[in-house]
């Protein structure tokens, strides 16, 4: 459903995506892993559109998208959560999450959208998305606008960075659900040995380029084991060399 | 409401809010520098100004929650008009006051409208306040409004001031004055959208005199095209007391905002606050609301009308 055919974006001389080709099928759950600075973010953020690769294309369906802006992209099907959730002045939890069902949703139906996100809906509908929430409940929100979507691909960019403990075993326990509920095919960037736990696929990325693709089975040795020890992360933090 | 007009009946909606122009509690409609019609109830008394052109609104103590509504229509081009409204808040009542002001200019020379509101507020009384300024009109006139508001607070009274300006002002200079004794609150919020040549300057003006005596003054304004915003708060804390302001801005096109921010404190005790932020749509805001299937013009829109919601 998701191709990308050699996919290539240099910034300041350094090559951050180099010659990707990659294929993906429909309804499944994808973890790309890999060291800071590997590429990671740059190309969920090329396959959403966020970024414009300097060369190769993005298909989608067969449809090749690599000139569709980020909306038509979103209407054809895609979704995107950000690392860091976007804060606005004025809007609401609940303007946002009617924006992103783009339809008319009543109370009862946000409730249950944030319930699914482990927030206590009534404290948070009319809660303006700013500096007030915590970053572990902007976290939360950001996934909850993008999870109703229900899109055919959603990619989730770093889901742990930014929360607490607290609140990153709480997300967990909401990407395990998700896994059991959501359709279409799920990219999650992330280091985190539980969410690569819940993978179909694992997509280790090292110096713009994919070393290497399987199932948890035969890649997570490699990612958690000595010889390529992810070293440690921090919750919510970046790898720790 | 016989008396009234098609456009009447569009600029009162616009200023008011209320549904077909069925007004709740006491009110009072001023077209042209003229009371056209005037409701009283038990509690709220209207009476017009003998010296000069104005009425005197008188609230009876322990009033509880009533509506009055003074909207101002003007379709008279070239009518300069200046009225003073003062409001007589007795002890402990609560009241929603609703003013406004549409100017609906159709010819080639200016019309004005300059309202002075004075509030004075009894012991515990509470007011909120809700002011809407709107122009529209196909006339190279231009459609000048200049509010004046007073406020007077004695112990334990509060206010709260929402004014908002979205559309179609050529030319607004608004200027707030405050004075709170002890336990009080007056809480402003200001909302300001210019577009074309248009000008709007804002002046606030606290003082702070009685302990625990608290402000929050919150301007948010979006100034596109050609034209220009300018704010200007001065609060001044003479006791324990906590002031805060807020000035948020969003600039588009060669939009212009000026920002100058003065807090004065007199007192140790005193605790004041100014945070000011001015600065196009953040481009994540767009990127966000874009991944959401808006194009980049709904997603532009969408974070100004939540801005100025």
């Amino acid at each position: 459903m998701l191709e990308l055919q050699d996919i290539c974006f240099t910034r300041d001389n350094k090559k951050i995506l180099n010659h990707i080709d990659l294929r993906l099928e429909n309804n499944q759950f994808i973890v790309i892993t890999g060291p800071n600075g590997s590429g990671k973010s740059t190309l969920a953020k090329v396959i959403m559109g966020i970024e414009k690769q300097d060369s190769g294309q993005v298909i989608l369906d067969g449809q090749y998208i690599s000139n569709k802006s980020i909306d038509e992209r979103a209407n054809l099907g895609m979704s995107f959560a950000f690392q860091q959730p976007v804060k606005f002045k004025g809007i609401t939890v609940y303007d946002l999450l009617r924006i992103s069902a783009k339809k008319k949703m009543n109370r009862k139906e946000a409730c249950d959208i944030l319930a699914k996100v482990g927030l206590c809906a009534k404290e948070y509908l009319d809660r303006e998305v700013n500096d007030s929430l915590s970053g572990g409940e902007l976290k939360r929100i950001e996934i909850a606008t993008v999870a109703l979507r229900k899109a055919k691909l959603t990619i989730f960019d770093e889901p742990e960075a930014g929360i607490d403990l607290w609140s990153f075993q709480n997300l967990i326990k909401v990407f395990e659900d998700m896994r059991k509920e959501i359709s279409g095919t799920t990219i999650i960037i992330s280091h985190q040995e539980r969410i690569l736990n819940i993978a179909d696929k694992i997509i280790l990325m090292k110096d713009g380029k994919i070393k290497k693709i399987g199932s948890k089975e035969e890649l997570l040795p490699e990612v958690l084991g000595k010889k390529n020890k992810p070293k440690c992360c921090k919750i919510g933090g970046d790898m720790l060399e | 409401m016989s008396n009234l007009e098609q456009v009447d009946e569009k600029l009162l909606s616009e200023v008011s809010d209320s549904l077909e122009n069925t007004f709740k509690g006491a009110y009072n409609i001023r077209k042209n520098g003229k009371g056209i019609e005037r409701k009283i109830t038990e509690n709220i008394n209207i009476v017009t100004k003998k010296d000069v052109s104005g009425i005197d609104i008188y609230i009876q103590e322990n009033t509880n929650w009533e509506f009055v509504h003074i909207p101002v229509i003007i379709t008279q081009s070239g009518l300069k008009d200046v009225v003073y409204n003062d409001f007589y808040v007795g002890k402990n009542a609560k009241v929603i006051i609703i003013a406004g002001c549409g100017i609906h200019n159709a010819c080639n020379t200016d019309a004005e409208h300059n309202g002075i509101h004075r509030f004075f507020l009894e012991e515990g009384a509470y007011v909120k306040y809700y002011e809407k300024h709107y122009g529209e009109g196909e006339g190279t006139g231009k459609r000048i409004l200049n509010p004046v508001t007073e406020v007077h607070l004695k112990e334990g009274a509060t206010m709260e001031m929402d004014s908002i300006q979205i559309k179609g002002v050529d030319s607004t200079q608004r200027t707030t004055k405050a004075v709170l004794e002890a336990n009080t609150n007056f809480v402003v919020t200001e909302k300001i959208m210019t577009h074309g040549e248009q000008f709007a300057k804002t002046n606030f003006e606290v003082e702070l005199n009685g302990e625990n005596a608290s402000t929050h003054v919150t301007s948010r304004s979006v100034a596109t095209q050609q034209s220009v915003q300018e704010f200007q708060s001065n609060v001044i804390g003479n006791t324990k007391c906590f002031g805060h302001v807020e000035c948020d801005a969003i600039l588009k096109d060669n939009g212009r905002v000026i920002a100058i921010p003065k807090i004065i404190a007199n007192s140790v005790e005193a605790n004041l606050i100014h945070e000011a932020a001015i600065g196009k749509i953040a481009g994540e805001q767009l990127i966000k609301l874009m991944t959401l299937g808006l194009t980049e013009k709904e997603a532009e829109e969408q974070v100004i009308n939540g801005f100025l919601k």
